[in-house]
Order: C-alpha cells, then sequence, then structure tokens
C-alpha cells in the first residue's frame, strides 16, 4: 500500500468531515443523469436535417443567400474557436477572411486559377499565414499580452488591412476585384445555386466535425483552462502563450477558407470584408447564438442573417434599429446566447475525462 | 545545498517597500513556515519565489539553478507549484477535469490534440481525488463545492504536477476547525517526495505541520529555526503581543 493510500485508508477511519452544503451524498449520480440527458447532439443533428433539405424547398435566389449564411457561419466558427473556447478576444477576424479572398481573388484575376484544388489550399494557406504572423506578434511573449493590447491589435490589423485594400489600386482601391470567374472542378463550373449550397454546407460539416473533435479533446481542456484562468494553467507549467497562438491561427486558417469560399461565391471582394465592418459581425453572431459552443456560433449566423434579409425587405428603413435592439436584448437577457434557452451550463462546458467506452477498456 | 533559497529579496511598489532584503532557505523534504504579522511582505515574498512578482534586488535559487527571472510556466517546469491565496480552481469544470487540467500540463501538443494522455491518467486523477475525499464529487463543476472543499481541489492541483517544492499561500483560509484538522493531515503525506512554504495567519495550524519558521517583520526577517526556537524567541512574542 503506497504512502497516500495508507493516508486515505487512515483518513476514512477518522470522524467525518463537515463539508458545507453536506451535498456529498446525492451528488455521486449527478454525472451520470446529466450524460443522459444531452440536448447538444439533438441541436445538431436538427440543424444539420434543416441545412440538407433546404435547397429543395427554397426558391433559386433564397438558395443562394443560404450559400451565404453557411459561408459566413464557417467564419464565425473560427472567431468561435478563439474568443469563445481560447477566450482570445480578436476584434480582427475579418483580416484573414479578407486577406484570403483577396488572394485567390488575385489568383483567379491575374494568373486564371480557378480550379478548387488550388483556391482553396491557397486561401487556407493565406489565412494561416496571415494569422501566425499577427498572432506571433501579439501573442507569443515572455509575458502574456493584455487583453487590451491583443484585442486592439487585431482591430488595428484589420482596419489597416481595409485602408490598405481601398487605397491600392492594384487590390481594386474602394471597388475591389469584380467579376471573380467561377470555382471550376476539371470542366465543371461552381455557379451560385443548389451545387454550390452543397459544397459549402459539406465543407462547413467537415469543418464543424474536426473542430468538434479539437474541442473534446485534451487541447479543449487546455483551452477551457486558458479562457478561464489563464494565470493559473501558466502555474501548472502549460505554455499558454503558445496554445494561444496555436488557436489562433486555427481560426485564422478557418477564416481564410472561409473567405476564399465567400470571394468565389459572390464573385467579387472588396475592402469591407477585411475590415472592422466584417471583424465585428462576426463577434455579433458568435454572442447571439452562443459562445463557446459551436452550433451557437452557426445558429446566431444564421438568425441574425436571416433577421437582417426579411427586416431589411420589409422595414426598408428602420431595420438596422430593430435588429440593434434585438442583439441588446439578447446580449441583456441571455448573455450565453440563444443556445442557452435549451443548453445548460454543464453540458456547454462539457467534461473531459475518458468516455465511456474507454472506461470499459480501462475497467479489467 | 538547500532545495529552494530566496536571499537579499526586495520589492518595491511605488513608494511602498514591501520587502527589504528578506530571505528564505528551504531544505529537501521540509515544512517550512511563513509567518508576520499583516503587512509584513509575507504574501509578497511568496509571489517572488512563485514567479507572480519579480523582485527589484535579490536571488532566488531552486535545485541549483537560478530562477529569479524564470516564468511561471517555466518554474512550474523545474517543479515548483503554487497554491493561490484566493481560490483559483476552474468552477466550470468538473472536479475531474480540474485535476485533468493539472496533470496532463506536461503532455505533448500531440498527446493533447488526440486526447492520448486521458486513458493513461484516469487512475492518478481518480486517486488524487480519493487521497482529498473529493471521489464522490469528481462529476460535479467545482463551483458547488463548499470554501474548504474548494481549498484541496485546490492543493490537490498544485500537487498534480508531483512538484518537489509546493508553496501554499493561506491553506486553512475560511475553513471550520475540522476542515483545518483534515488539511493538516492531508498534507502530511506528500512530505516523502516534496517540500512546503506555507503562509498562513493559524499559528496553531503552523506549529502542528511545519518543521521549521521564518518570521518576517515590516518586509525583514525577524527570525528564522526550528519552531520551538521560534517559540522562545523575545522578539517574535514582542511582535505578537505588541498586536495582538
Amino acid at each position: 500500500m503506497g504512502a497516500a493510500e495508507q493516508a486515505v485508508a487512515r483518513l476514512s477511519e477518522g470522524p467525518v468531515v463537515v463539508t458545507g452544503e453536506g451535498v456529498s451524498a446525492e451528488s455521486a449520480p449527478a454525472g451520470q443523469a446529466s450524460a443522459g440527458r444531452r440536448v447538444l447532439p439533438i441541436v445538431e443533428a436538427l440543424v444539420l436535417l434543416i441545412a440538407l433539405v433546404l435547397p429543395l424547398v427554397l426558391q433559386d435566389y433564397l438558395t443562394v443567400f443560404a450559400t451565404r449564411v453557411i459561408i459566413l457561419a464557417l467564419f464565425a466558427i473560427s472567431f468561435d474557436l478563439v474568443w469563445g473556447y481560447a477566450g482570445i478576444m480578436s476584434f480582427g477576424q475579418a483580416l484573414f477572411f479578407g486577406a484570403a479572398g483577396y488572394g485567390v481573388a488575385l489568383l483567379a484575376r491575374d494568373l486564371n486559377v480557378t480550379s478548387i484544388f488550388l483556391i482553396l489550399p491557397a486561401g487556407t494557406l493565406i489565412g494561416l499565414t496571415a494569422s501566425l504572423l499577427l498572432g506571433g506578434f501579439l501573442l507569443l511573449g515572455r509575458y502574456p499580452s493584455s487583453v487590451i493590447f491583443v484585442s486592439l491589435g487585431t482591430l488595428t490589423g484589420s482596419y489597416a488591412a481595409d485602408r490598405l485594400a481601398r487605397g491600392w489600386y492594384y487590390l481594386g482601391g474602394q471597388n475591389g476585384i469584380p467579376s471573380i470567374p467561377s470555382m471550376s472542378l476539371g470542366s465543371y463550373d461552381f455557379e451560385e445555386g443548389t451545387t454550390f449550397y452543397y459544397l459549402a454546407l459539406g465543407i462547413l460539416v467537415v469543418v464543424y466535425l474536426l473542430c468538434r473533435f479539437l474541442v473534446r479533446s485534451q487541447f479543449g481542456l487546455a483551452l477551457a483552462g486558458l479562457r478561464e484562468n489563464e494565470q493559473r494553467i501558466a502555474f501548472f507549467g502549460y505554455k499558454a502563450q503558445h496554445l494561444k497562438a496555436i488557436i489562433f491561427a486555427i481560426g485564422g486558417t478557418i477564416a481564410g477558407l472561409a473567405g476564399s469560399l465567400y470571394a468565389f461565391h459572390e464573385g467579387f471582394v472588396w475592402p469591407n470584408m477585411l475590415g472592422v465592418v466584417f471583424s465585428t459581425q462576426v463577434v455579433l453572431y458568435v454572442l447571439f447564438g452562443g459562445s463557446g459552443t459551436l452550433i451557437g456560433a452557426v445558429i446566431g449566423t444564421v438568425i441574425i442573417e436571416g433577421v437582417s434579409f426579411w427586416l431589411s425587405d420589409n422595414y426598408r428603413d428602420v431595420w438596422p434599429i430593430i435588429l440593434g435592439v434585438l442583439l441588446l436584448l439578447v446580449i441583456m437577457f441571455r448573455p450565453l446566447g440563444l443556445i442557452s434557452f435549451v443548453l445548460g451550463e454543464r453540458e456547454r462546458v462539457g467534461s473531459f475525462g475518458i468516455r465511456p467506452r474507454e472506461k470499459r477498456d480501462a475497467a479489467p | 545545498m538547500p532545495l529552494l533559497e530566496a536571499a537579499g529579496i526586495s520589492k518595491v511598489f511605488g513608494k511602498l517597500t514591501a520587502l527589504d532584503g528578506a530571505g528564505l532557505t528551504v531544505g529537501e523534504n521540509e515544512f517550512h513556515g511563513l509567518i508576520g504579522p499583516n503587512g509584513s511582505g509575507k504574501s509578497t515574498l511568496m509571489k517572488c519565489v512563485a514567479g507572480a512578482e519579480v523582485p527589484t534586488t535579490g536571488k532566488v535559487s531552486f535545485i541549483n539553478t537560478d530562477i529569479t527571472t524564470f516564468t511561471p510556466t517555466e518554474r512550474a517546469r523545474a517543479g515548483m507549484s503554487l497554491k493561490f491565496q484566493i481560490t483559483s480552481v476552474l468552477p466550470t469544470l468538473t472536479l475531474y477535469d480540474n485535476i485533468l487540467l493539472a496533470l496532463q500540463a506536461h503532455s505533448s501538443l500531440f498527446d493533447l490534440v488526440f486526447s492520448r494522455t486521458r486513458k493513461t491518467l484516469h487512475d492518478q486523477v481518480m486517486m488524487m481525488l480519493a487521497q482529498f475525499r473529493l471521489a464522490d464529487r469528481a462529476h460535479d463543476a467545482a463551483a458547488t463545492l463548499s470554501h474548504g472543499q474548494q481549498q484541496w481541489l485546490e492543493i490537490a492541483m498544485a500537487l498534480a504536477g508531483r512538484p518537489r517544492l509546493l508553496l501554499l499561500d493561506e491553506p486553512t483560509g475560511g475553513m471550520s476547525l475540522e476542515e483545518r484538522r483534515v488539511t493538516g493531515e492531508l498534507l502530511q503525506p506528500i512530505k516523502q517526495h516534496c517540500s512546503l512554504v506555507i503562509v498562513e495567519h493559524d499559528l496553531d495550524f503552523i506549529r502542528d505541520i511545519c518543521d521549521r519558521l521564518t518570521v518576517l517583520d515590516q518586509g525583514r526577517v525577524l527570525a528564522s529555526g526550528t519552531v520551538a526556537e521560534i517559540q522562545s524567541n523575545k522578539s517574535v512574542q514582542e511582535i505578537y503581543l505588541r498586536r495582538a
């Protein structure tokens, strides 16, 4: 018997300790009970189901709109990883989205590259490179950077890129780069519509599943620690700044992928895509839907875009005010976003221990 | 060579001199109490040792290495661990995940992403929880624990990485008498592999578990020695009587 076990054995013979609320007795099955009523997979399945059948019921122009929303949801996920999961306040996520968009637009315009097998990797790579550079500068230091430094740094990066694009003739100035040709696969061209919708949806699902794997892994636990108390986990021996730079780069990579899809779907890129407008929009998507859940980011994007679309049709003049009030209401009364109506705090945070399947393997 | 040697430590905050040439020497497997009146600089000295503050002057050596300018991460990797004065368990995570988070700190990135150490660490997590009488609460959020239990969880987390030196800042703050007694018992077994520096107001608790004491007053070391030596020290009695 080891020293520790002896101590435990000795202690357990001693008098019972008063443990505050006296909840110990009833708490044992709590973990199992909450495992039995998980709502997240149900919400995820439901959203996927709706997304799969949507083009079958929508008119063509609405399918085009829905495709745009799906690409923006991909963008929202990239921000959610960085902010919702790792707690890094990035106000410049559009920098990676827009840089990739501009990059692939230039490839198409100047080099006639439109193959999906080149465009999407190129956009992803641009997002990765840009976020590694900016993240390396803002996050990697001997001591952790302050929140203000990171949020202003990302904001400034995004704003500067916007200004740069506006003033640079090669990038089309204020007008951006118009009439990008279609993305191609062999001789097939991806035009706006049902095929592009399913392409975007397929990519979103794959990225979603990869992110889901990541945030539920032990790395996800380290991210939770980073988000909750960065200083504490540094004292455990985590290289907190490295973790931040890594997740920032993963977010940038996904934003790059989304940006390149967006450029080819819209057929043009313009400076707003790089700037503060898109950077704040993505913050709102995630806040509205529920940060720290991947599906919350998707739902937030769908609802904000859907409501803006409907409002702008029906209340041509006052719709931004209505939307703003709606957003404020959610942030005031549901700070964890719409998803918190159905999702409890415990399930949102999740647990990271061995899964039941592994537990069976581990037991003799 | 002592395990930890801090010498000539000064720390100035603006016009306030919190530490004025204080020092601390801790041997292997030694429980060392750091005591003194409020404002004597105990917590600041602890922070300088832990890396939460950088001393204005002075030198901190740990296992024959000068760690004065090491970051907290580097100190943790060298074998030093810290329990904060204010409990900083991660309230929304389960107890299990709090311990796992501490245990997996030294896993490689690859292992973390593919959850490769999750299975091997499971037994250690459960053992730590059992050792600190928290096993039946494993899957509850840490926020649901009583204050005393949170302190235990935090000590368990600080011990998870098998440190050579553990710094405890007021471990029994806000605890009932019974909880204090148990805390003392929970700490005894770690002596076999770990030294302890403990800042504490409860002098009975300190006397019960510590081998040696260092007394600070106004940022300087007033006395240092075995518990018996300190108890019979005139000037120590004076400062405690003066303020009592």
